[in-house]
């Protein structure tokens, strides 16, 4: 091309003429590479696009169902949903955030916990979602808003169904609550029924029922543009409601037995001893559930939980005493049972025990002794030097053996989480725990409900009841029935018998029963003053356990100490003696003397069940 | 009337009469265009939801477009010659003024405010470069010597240059290609093409750590890898990818494109229009799509062949296979075989000043063949 003349016009035509046709080819094969890239995306891969386009434009919405009421046996709601109102900010909506919140705390109460929460949620939320502000306003509140609407804009107020309990605290540690759904609980829920669902049941039978009170969540399919903006609903699936839950607990008796407790710590467990029904199940001190529902604040938490009495700590399930003397009406009747003792069997009682080649002396709580004392008033008086020697005769084997019939020592598997097993020692057990062998000196105090015997109130309503039936162990259950609410089907749970004590002589039983029924109508009973004016007759025992430490990490002032340190008082009872509806377990702690601080509380409870008259 | 200036003193004046009263336009190259504007209304009816006032708009743009054609298309290629260097620096001071006091549209200047109407120098340029160098190397031996190439290069490279920093790479690329397509169809040694390749292969470096914004290197590695950033700035390949493939053979039907319709994909009325086509009219749009355009296509090669100087036949040349580049570039984009650049698809994407300039070009197509002289040699 060097060689080339000056603008020879037929070369430079021909030349031309070359790279047109260059650049055609080019196009065209260029066009062939869109063309192909087209095949390649609308005919090879078109399943996958198509698919992702499907994708892109149906969103399922879930419908969260509406969660189950809870009702006592009576049907008397426990747990109800009530609409609640709350105050959301969308940040890209709002304009002057620190101007929007200063006119807002003007007009409503917000509290620094309320912004604090505030702008922690706004940090981990994307900024065109609502964020809460304040949970529960009230009509007012919500009347004040909507009227400056117009004043306030991205500022929104949100109804939702709330769960609410309408009596509070009563029998809060039973019913639990429901509340925000955390880390942990995500990973092990089914998370597609949940999807739409903020809150799930924390403790008590909100927590235990969860899979019926939830319900199944419904779905929206819609078609939605990319914003998210729904355009229209293609199809719905209605979500199907929680079953209501049908309580076993008696509202009435359950706030006697809270009333009678008082400002005392404590609790009172009362039973249906022929089907295992828990009539009231109580702790005390007890808190409102209803601020934990929608995220109480810290400084309120914080009070609860560092409450030196332990409000949020069930006594019922989880509180550990020592039984006392209210197990020795079945150490009697082991001794009986067992034949290591008889109905005419006295022993002379000096107001102490020692073990022979042993001059330890084992007291009985009555210095001067009983004098002679028989199984029955070893029982109506607590004598404890007749059951220092019972115990020694039947042997700790036998003890523990029996007592683990009644359910001492071992979780009830009532229907509630984090039950606490007690404690009901054996040989192996000490050896494996202590390293130690068994010393006589321990069966001695096991005989009177000492040593390392632990139980819940719970175990000692059910081992009360198990007496009362004459050997028939019911599991406790606080669940009764659920119920469709769209259907009305409904499913009654029934009792379960976990536990048969064999029956040797009915008149072995008869003869506890008696004395136990001598603890509250004889004269000298222990708790003879809650006899008074009954209609019915009532068979006890009272107990008194020692408290032997304070937490190391606490700190008390010296009357504190002083008071910490009595003896908790115990009773237990059932009643009618001859046709019993109702054990009951009271635990008073610090309490002192059980006949004249427990055995009241339980009069009252059996009195509100008893005497009332109910539909 | 003044002889001199008349382009054809040889014909005489009969001639001179007939041309007077006659129209200069290319009806094989107008119909194509009809059908490809009819068909890119066709989609931006869809792609716009329905959206009349746009309709009227675009349809309104596309009226002015064609009379700036004819218009066009009645200046003489020897005037156009004439005015070439002038209005070439007017074009490079207004990339200058837009620079010190144009306006700021959507993060990048590129607007000039006349009061009465907003002008972006950088469409005007896109016809003047290619002019410009037509004009240079018209003057030179063919093919052009290394120096004149150098001095050609220089002409491309200002204004692509001044346009990069508004920052518009889109606008820059179709630039710096109609420049070079011009230096091209001269016929330049392959082996200097091999030696340019090779040095703007090196300068690519240069250009990304000095000259490229970060939002267009964002773009770039977005392109490499889309499914990084799925919700932001790979987003719209994936959206356009996924209405394309969506299509199928048979497309869902005229404004059935789920994809379009429900708002997924981005700027669907302009650059990512095609998109939208494919979605609606499948594969089989698409082949009646390229047709069309491989019509304009080939009308324009035709022209350029039968151009009968230098100057004519490197300008329409570069001018055809500049509208091919948009084309290429618009669709290898939307089909994520591109980086998104900001190109419209030409004659069929929503927006006016580049259907204007587009116009312009084939307007000048139309003058080249029509001001033919017979040759008779």
């Amino acid at each position: 091309m060097e060689h080339l003349k000056l603008n020879d016009p037929h070369q430079e035509t021909r030349l031309f003429s070359r790279r047109l046709l260059t650049a055609l080819v080019m196009v065209i094969g260029l066009l062939g590479v869109l063309l192909g890239r087209m095949v390649y995306l609308q005919v090879y891969n078109h399943q996958h696009y198509a698919t992702l386009s499907q994708k892109n434009r149906m969103s399922l919405l879930p419908l969260p169902p509406t969660r189950g009421l809870i009702f006592d046996r009576h049907g008397r709601v426990l747990a109800e949903n009530i609409p609640s109102f709350t105050l959301e900010l969308i940040p890209e909506k709002v304009s002057d955030m620190p101007d929007t919140l200063a006119r807002l705390s003007q007009l409503i109460e917000l509290s620094e916990d309320d912004l604090r929460r505030f702008n922690e949620r706004r940090r981990h939320s994307s900024s065109f979602k609502a964020i809460p502000l304040r949970f529960r306003l009230s009509e007012t509140e919500v009347a004040r808003i909507e009227a400056r609407r117009h004043q306030f804009p991205g500022v929104q107020v949100s109804s939702e169904l709330v769960r609410h309990y309408p009596f509070g605290s009563l029998a809060v540690h039973a019913i639990g609550y429901v509340g925000q759904i955390n880390e942990a609980e995500l990973a092990r829920l089914d998370t597609s029924n949940y999807k739409g669902t903020r809150r799930i049941g924390k403790t008590g039978v909100e927590r235990y029922y969860e899979h019926l009170l939830h319900g199944t969540v419904g779905m929206r399919r819609v078609e939605t543009n990319a914003q998210g903006r729904i355009i229209r609903t293609l199809e719905r699936t209605p979500p199907v409601p929680g079953r209501h839950l049908y309580l076993t607990l008696d509202a009435e008796v359950q706030a006697v037995a809270e009333a009678a407790l008082g400002e005392q710590r404590g609790s009172v467990v009362a039973l249906d001893p022929l089907t295992g029904e828990v009539l009231a199940i109580t702790s005390r001190p007890g808190y409102d559930p209803n601020p934990f529902v929608t995220g109480i604040d810290r400084a309120s938490y914080r009070r609860l939980s560092t409450d030196p009495d332990r409000p949020l700590f069930d006594r019922a399930l989880r509180g550990q005493y020592p039984p006392g003397s209210t197990i020795k009406p079945i150490i009697g009747l082991a001794g009986l049972e067992f034949g290591e003792t008889t109905f005419a069997q006295r022993l002379f009682c000096r107001g102490w025990y020692s073990l022979k080649n042993d001059d330890h002396r084992y007291r009985d709580w009555k210095k001067t002794g009983h004098g002679h004392t028989d199984l029955n008033k070893a029982i109506r008086e607590s004598c404890d030097v007749f059951f220092y020697d019972l115990a020694l005769k039947l042997g700790i084997d036998r003890i523990s053996s029996y007592l683990g019939q009644f359910g001492l020592g071992q979780r009830t598997g009532i229907d509630l989480h984090g039950e606490a097993a007690g404690l009901n020692p054996t040989r192996s057990w000490k050896r494996r725990a202590k390293r130690e062998p068994w010393y006589p000196g321990e069966t001695l105090i096991t005989g009177i409900g000492q040593g390392f015997t632990l139980t819940t109130p719970l175990q000692l309503a059910v081992a009360t009841a198990t007496l009362a039936t004459y050997g028939l162990r019911f599991q406790p259950h606080i669940a009764r029935a659920h119920k469709d609410p769209l259907s009305d089907e409904i499913h009654y749970i029934e009792p379960q018998l976990k536990a048969i004590v064999p029956v040797v002589k009915k008149a072995d039983w008869d003869y506890v029963v008696q004395a136990m029924l001598d603890v509250v109508h004889n004269l000298h009973g222990t708790a003879h003053k809650i006899s008074r004016k009954a209609p019915y007759r009532i068979a006890g025992k009272t107990g008194t356990a020692q408290v032997f430490t304070i937490p190391q990490d606490e700190e008390y002032d010296a009357e504190e100490i002083e008071l910490r340190l009595r003896d908790h008082a115990l009773f237990v009872a059932f009643a009618p003696a001859e046709d019993p509806r109702i054990a009951v377990a009271v635990i008073v702690e610090n309490g002192g003397s059980g006949g004249a601080v427990a055995a009241p509380i339980a009069r009252r409870v059996m009195d509100s069940y008893l005497l009332e008259e109910r539909p | 009337m003044n002889l001199g200036a008349e382009p054809y003193p040889h014909r005489g004046n009969a001639g001179r009469a007939f041309r007077k009263r006659r129209l200069h336009i290319d009806w094989t190259l107008l119909a194509t265009l009809i059908f490809l504007t009819g068909a890119g209304l066709v989609i931006l009816y869809s792609a716009a939801g329905g959206d009349w006032s746009m309709m009227g708009r675009q349809l309104a743009r596309l009226a002015i477009a064609y009379v700036i054609m004819i218009a066009v298309a009645q200046i003489s290629p020897q005037t156009l010659l004439h005015w070439t260097p002038w209005v070439y620096l007017l074009g490079l001071l207004l990339l200058v003024a837009v620079l010190l006091f144009g306006d700021i549209g959507k993060g990048a200047q590129r607007w000039l405010d006349l009061g009465i109407f907003r002008f972006q120098p950088s469409e005007l340029m896109k016809i003047m470069v290619p002019m410009m160098v037509a004009w240079y190397l018209s003057a030179k031996p063919i093919p052009p010597r290394l120096p004149h190439v150098l001095v050609a290069l220089v002409l491309v490279i200002l204004p692509a240059g001044l346009i990069v920093v508004q920052p518009d790479l889109g606008t820059a690329l179709l630039i710096g290609a109609a420049g070079v397509f011009v230096i091209l169809l001269t016929g330049i040694s392959w082996r200097y093409l091999a030696a340019f390749g090779l040095a703007a292969a090196a300068a690519a470096p240069l250009a990304w750590f000095y000259f490229l914004h970060d939002y267009q290197r964002q773009r770039v590695l977005t392109f490499l890898n889309p499914e990084s950033d799925p919700l932001g700035a790979g987003y719209h390949i994936i959206q356009s990818k996924i209405a394309i493939g969506s299509g199928g053979v048979w497309g869902k039907g005229w404004l059935n494109g789920t994809q379009s319709q429900l708002d997924f994909l981005p700027e669907r009325s302009t650059d990512f229009i095609f998109s939208v086509f494919a979605e609606e009219f499948g594969l089989v749009g698409i082949l009646v799509l390229f047709t069309l355009y491989l019509l304009v296509i080939l009308r324009g090669l035709y022209i350029a062949h039968q151009a009968q100087d230098c100057f004519t036949r490197l300008l329409a040349g570069s001018l055809v296979l500049t509208f091919f580049v948009y084309l290429f570039v618009n669709v290898g984009m939307v089909s994520g075989l591109l980086p998104v650049v900001g190109v419209p698809l030409p004659l069929v994407s929503f927006g006016g000043t580049s259907m204007v300039t587009l116009m312009a070009g084939f307007g000048i197509l139309m003058s080249i063949h029509t001001h033919r002289r017979l040759i008779t040699h």
